[in-house]
């Protein structure tokens, strides 16, 4: 009994474990995303991508605000925040470290969705998002 | 085997410096406090999370009034969303509190709170009456500069801000 336990408490882990690794990459995370938008990741675009990237949109201010605007209009370039910190690139291409957090990435979408567009992204933006920024050069 | 006691040597010399070092700020505490340098504060949270955007100010520049009003609006952090998980906020507002310029761990924090009424609790740092006097040299212009962009950006010109420290000679205002 108390072995059978400790079993399925392993594998759940190791699965947890497996899944959680898996997801912490561009391209982890994407697939991630396309399940969550129930389209496969052949469906996300990273066109679409490119223009949630860079459209302005109305800010809280009225001020237009878009991701472009904090991250420059090369994401490979590094950015400057509204108090002008440095902030790192967001293409992986320049910077390894993005997306290979599934929370971070999960925090940030939160909060810049919400001052970009005054609202969530869903599922397939994110998606887009990633698979334009994963091929940005 | 001389290499191990001499090792240990050297870990027990650094342990009693840092000591000393340590002790220094809270030494000078009692006085009126020349030093404008900060205690040295670690926290991975603090340092993690309110760095992401701008440097992590020091709990020393507010009251505790004052974090505690700021962090339970972080949805709506002059003007952009900084929410944070409720363990995170609440870890990081624990040691804002500790920290706080009313907290008495600090020489700063002393002088911050000696230009502060009781009820106040001001959201911003540059707010603050101390603020205001220390700076009461530098221009709206000189502020608006695109090297500095705002008076939230103290690293601008407090070239070791991120170390603590603001001491007046290591101010280089940019052109």
């Amino acid at each position: 009994m108390i072995e059978r336990i400790v079993r399925i408490a392993l594998a759940t882990l190791g699965m947890a474990s497996a899944m959680a690794g898996a997801a912490d990459s561009p391209a982890g995370l994407m697939a991630q995303y396309a399940k969550q938008a129930g389209v496969p990741v052949s469906a996300l675009s990273a066109p679409r991508g490119a223009a949630l990237y860079r459209t302005e949109h109305p800010g809280r201010d009225g001020q237009a605000v878009s991701c472009a605007a904090c991250h420059t209009a090369n994401p490979t370039q590094a950015g400057r925040t509204r108090v002008g910190k440095r902030i790192e690139p967001l293409a992986p291409a320049a910077n390894p470290q993005r997306f290979t957090d599934a929370a971070k990435v999960e925090k940030w979408f939160r909060r810049n969705c919400q001052d970009v567009l005054q609202r969530e992204c869903s599922a397939q933006e994110k998606g887009d998002f990633i698979a334009w920024l994963s091929q940005a050069r | 085997m001389n290499y191990l006691l001499r090792g240990i040597g050297v870990v027990a010399a650094v342990g009693v410096i840092s000591l000393l070092a340590f002790s220094l700020p809270s030494g000078e505490a009692h006085g009126d406090g020349g030093s404008h340098t900060l205690p040295k504060l670690a926290h991975k949270n603090w340092q993690q999370e309110c760095a992401s955007c701008h440097i992590a100010y020091s709990p020393a520049f507010l009251p505790k009034a004052s974090w505690r009003r700021l962090m339970s609006g972080l949805d709506q952090h002059f003007g952009e969303n900084a929410s944070l998980d409720p363990a995170t906020q609440a870890d990081i507002l624990r040691f804002l509190e500790a920290n706080a310029a009313d907290a008495g761990t600090s020489s700063m924090g002393r002088r911050v709170m000696q230009g502060m009424n009781p009820n106040e609790a001001p959201l911003r740092i540059t707010e603050t009456r101390w603020f205001v006097r220390k700076h009461d040299e530098v221009s709206a212009a000189t502020w608006s500069r695109k090297s500095i962009g705002s008076a939230a950006n103290c690293a601008a010109c407090h070239r070791q801000a991120e170390q603590g420290v603001f001491d007046e000679d290591t101010v280089r205002i940019p052109k």
